[in-house]
């Protein structure tokens, strides 16, 4: 079960969007968003699903592993969806018992909001498959440089970033581990009361902190012995550069944002 | 007489339907006889942790069947469930599952959960601490107070407390040092002399498992690729170093001696080694 968590898990490849480089597969990531909260008709989230679509196909990533990343969503779906649905009175009245009213403005509502999340959701979930996280945490460090001149830490910031997402899987892993171990002891987590599974959390929960705490230490030794001082006079062996596809990628993204920006303001 | 456990064909993938996924097992099937004790040898990926997981139904497989007793143990849950507490399970490292504030309480962790009475909660954690060494004192203290051999030890305590029929251990000496090594494996042997407990261990140790198993399994990229005597296996030098194993050092330089011209058996511990230089040497002088 804990298999499914596919936050953050990198799908290695060699697709044209793995080889993106990583600022501009965050930029597009973060237009889509704006397009998306601006989309307003079903023109727009429509010319929005097709680049999605398209780009999953391009990835290679099978859509399988698109769908299985959902699953733990699948409560706040349902929950906006019925919030949506019950709560707003726009439109006609298509079905009314018992003070309850579902109009055809709630029904829209309520596939936008679940149509948007689920969108929201793939998009993000497409960029973490087919980027690594070194070569994540690099387009946004190099995204956020500017900062610097502010006095922000933008490089420890994205060295953290870049150390949780390594250990996320690690983590998975061991957690899996103990889990068996406990299990094999008897332990029991599927059944029982909420009070007696979160005590059946506490075999699991002591041993995770005891081995995260003893990894973050092994990491820091090992960080020292290489000398690690932070971004102060530090150089990259790999360095980013943006090629064709990527001005490609802008040029796409740019038409389709505006595409869609304008359909919005016309109230489509 | 009826075989304790028994696999048949068994199979699992792991990760089915991902980029990720990838067969572990393949068509095992073996018996195992209650008191025999059993090596699981086979290089690193070769699917030894899967099939353990497998035997106390801790993975439930692909496709095969896995029978304790003469019932297959997925065919009700109250079975698999039980199949936990007569299947003990070691894993790797397992000091690093410790939790409880003191080491009786980790100990009685698993007999705990099998709900057993108090009274006989409380003999099980002194019976098993007695088996792997652990003081009356040393109960009382914190788990992680105590040496990673100590630790190791009272982590194994925790699954003989639960008094399994098939005690099974995943490289239980690695990362011990020599007298360490030898305490686990004596406190292992004393288990099974008291409960006529059947053994199976994974080990990269030729030495270890040539000197203590009855019986050897080679796994091999996910199947059973031998199943034997020691004697029989190692006398299988090449295709075990074909699968990235090897034999036993003793039984290397007697292959060695034997290349030579000289008339020795195969050996495989270091005492069949001395008693069959004795007798040489008694031939000769005669």
């Amino acid at each position: 079960m804990l298999k499914d968590i596919t936050l953050g898990q990198y799908f290695p490849g060699n697709s044209p969007v793995h080889r993106l480089d990583p600022r501009t597969k965050l930029l597009a990531l973060l237009a889509y968003i704006i397009a998306l909260f601006c989309a307003r008709s079903w023109i727009g989230y429509g010319l929005l699903l097709l680049l999605l679509l398209t780009a999953i196909r391009v990835s290679q990533i099978p859509g399988k592993a698109i769908v299985r990343g959902m699953k733990p969503l699948a409560m706040i779906l349902v929950f906006t969806g019925i919030l949506n649905l019950f709560f707003n009175r726009e439109g006609k009245i298509l079905f009314q018992v018992l003070g309850i009213v579902i109009t055809s403005g709630g029904v829209q509502r309520a596939a936008f909001m679940v149509v948007r999340i689920l969108m929201l959701v793939s998009g993000t979930f497409l960029l973490t498959y087919t980027t690594s996280p070194i070569s994540l945490t690099d387009g946004l460090e190099s995204l956020m440089s500017p900062l610097k001149r502010l006095h922000m830490p933008v490089h420890e910031l994205s060295m953290m970033m870049c150390i949780a997402l390594r250990f996320i899987p690690t983590l998975i892993e061991e957690t899996d581990k103990i889990m068996s171990a406990q299990k094999a002891r008897g332990a029991d987590f599927e059944n029982g009361s909420l009070m007696d599974r979160a005590r059946a959390l506490i075999p699991i929960l002591v041993p995770l902190f005891i081995s995260a705490f003893r990894r973050a230490d092994e990491l820091a030794t090992a960080m020292e012995c290489r000398c690690y001082q932070g971004g102060e006079g530090r150089t990259k062996m790999k360095l980013l550069h943006f090629h064709r596809g990527d001005l490609v990628t802008f040029a796409l993204m740019a038409a389709l944002v505006a595409a869609v920006l304008a359909l919005g303001s016309f109230g489509m | 007489m009826e075989p304790i456990l028994s696999v048949k064909n068994l199979k699992y993938v792991y990760s089915a339907g991902t980029p990720f996924e990838h067969t572990a097992l393949e068509d095992v099937s073996f018996s195992v006889n209650r008191g025999e004790f059993i090596g699981i040898i086979g290089h690193t990926g070769s699917g030894k942790s899967t099939l353990m997981q497998q035997l106390n139904g801790l993975l439930k497989p692909t496709s095969g069947s896995v029978i304790l007793d003469g019932q297959d143990i997925w065919s009700d849950k109250k079975l698999t469930r039980q199949a936990r507490f007569r299947v003990g399970l070691v894993f790797q490292y397992p000091e690093y599952q410790l939790f409880e504030e003191t080491v009786y309480r980790d100990i009685a962790f698993g007999p705990k959960n099998m709900g057993l009475p108090a009274g006989e909660v409380d003999r099980r954690v002194r019976e098993a601490a007695g088996f792997v060494g652990i003081t009356d004192a040393q109960l009382q203290a914190s788990p992680f107070d105590l040496s990673g051999g100590q630790k190791r030890r009272v982590a194994i305590a925790g699954v003989i407390a639960m008094e399994p029929e098939i005690l099974i251990l995943d490289e239980p000496t690695a990362g011990l040092d020599p007298s360490g090594r030898r305490e686990i494996l004596s406190n292992i042997a004393a288990y099974r002399k008291s409960k006529n407990a059947t053994i199976m261990m994974v080990s990269h140790s030729m030495e270890d498992v040539a000197r203590l198993t009855d019986r050897l399994l080679v796994l091999s990229g996910s199947r059973l690729a031998m199943d034997g005597t020691p004697d029989e296996i190692f006398a299988h030098t090449d295709e075990l170093v074909n699968m990235g194993l090897n034999i036993p050092q003793v039984t290397q330089v007697f292959l060695h001696l034997r290349q030579m011209g000289l008339d020795v058996p195969g050996v495989y511990t270091i005492e069949q080694a001395v008693s069959a230089l004795k007798n040489r040497k008694e031939a000769v002088h005669a």
